[in-house]
């Protein structure tokens, strides 16, 4: 911030426009600031997951809710069903880890923004982290763990299982 | 001169928009908490789960499902408008033009959400 800005006047001759070039040092971004690049970071974060999230969201609404019998299919088999396939088990670990980042990093912005006082900021935020994370693994653990061919004390399939459980179990 | 207040931002199309977003913004997180924790739900028995997901299905919870889809597709709609805002060289220039296509297509997805949505639920429901 030697030559390249020497120039800058601010705020005798007004503002400059954004790009200009012509920025006041007080204003430059500095190398050793990390908060500065964690903020940037999430800013860039919340742009690609939003874009990926539509898509992810989209396709999933479309899947479960638009087509066949809609919202009466949902239930146990149709679940495993789905994740019969690792395509779908891979499409909503990404949905589930892409849409919770998302949103806590939004919930922290909105944090920020709202409690004044330190101590609330610490409470919400240690709050919001620590429910995300639980959410997080949870998801995750259920997506991974999950078995559809569930049986009985007797060893006979149980009475809701899906269908393509029956070929599996002879 | 139509303009008559003082000021760019407050109380005009960006501000709204932003405030829009946000409200949606915690809803949809909200709900995805608890949409986490009924999935979940597949783990402890299929008796459980599907006992959950019913009460999806009926008429109030129908009406709930159209607002969260409505919530989904305007923060999606207006996302992409930020996104352009934020990347695109003329975004700043039409961010008022592009707020009015978020709204019109926002409308028209969720006309044709609503209709859909009702009518496989009518198709396949008991009564009460």
């Amino acid at each position: 911030m030697t030559t390249a800005n020497s120039e800058a006047v601010l705020p005798a001759q007004g503002i400059e426009a954004p790009r200009s070039g012509r920025i006041d040092p007080k204003y430059l971004r500095r190398s050793s600031s990390t908060s500065g690049s964690f903020e940037m970071a999430a800013w860039l974060f919340m742009r690609v997951s939003g874009a990926a999230l539509v898509v992810l969201i989209f396709v999933h609404l479309w899947v479960n809710l638009m087509v066949g019998d809609g919202i009466h299919q949902i239930d146990f088999a149709f679940v495993a069903g789905k994740w019969a396939n690792p395509v779908w088990q891979f499409w909503d670990l990404t949905m589930l880890w892409l849409a919770m980042l998302h949103g806590t990093n939004g919930m922290r912005t909105i944090i920020n923004d709202y409690a004044e006082k330190d101590s609330t900021r610490m409470w919400l935020k240690s709050i919001l982290f620590l429910s995300a994370t639980v959410i997080i693994v949870l998801g995750t653990m259920v997506i991974f763990t999950f078995e559809p061919c569930l049986m009985n004390e007797a060893g006979e399939l149980m009475e809701r299982a899906p269908s393509f459980c029956q070929s599996a179990v002879q | 001169m139509t303009q008559t207040k003082g000021t760019l931002y407050k109380g005009r199309e960006g501000m709204w928009s932003w405030v829009g977003h946000r409200i949606t913004g915690v809803g949809i997180f909200f709900f995805l908490l608890v949409h986490v924790l009924d999935t979940s739900l597949v783990r402890v028995s299929p008796e459980a789960y599907d006992a959950v997901i019913g009460a999806y299905k009926n008429p109030i919870m129908i009406l709930g499902e159209i607002g969260l889809v409505g919530a989904i597709v305007f923060h999606a709609f207006n996302g992409i408008r930020v996104i352009l805002v934020d990347f695109w060289k003329q975004g700043t220039r039409y961010h008022k033009q592009m707020l009015w296509i978020v709204l019109a297509l926002w409308f028209v997805t969720m006309a044709a959400f609503t209709v859909r949505h009702l009518m496989l639920f009518l198709d396949g429901w008991g009564g009460f």
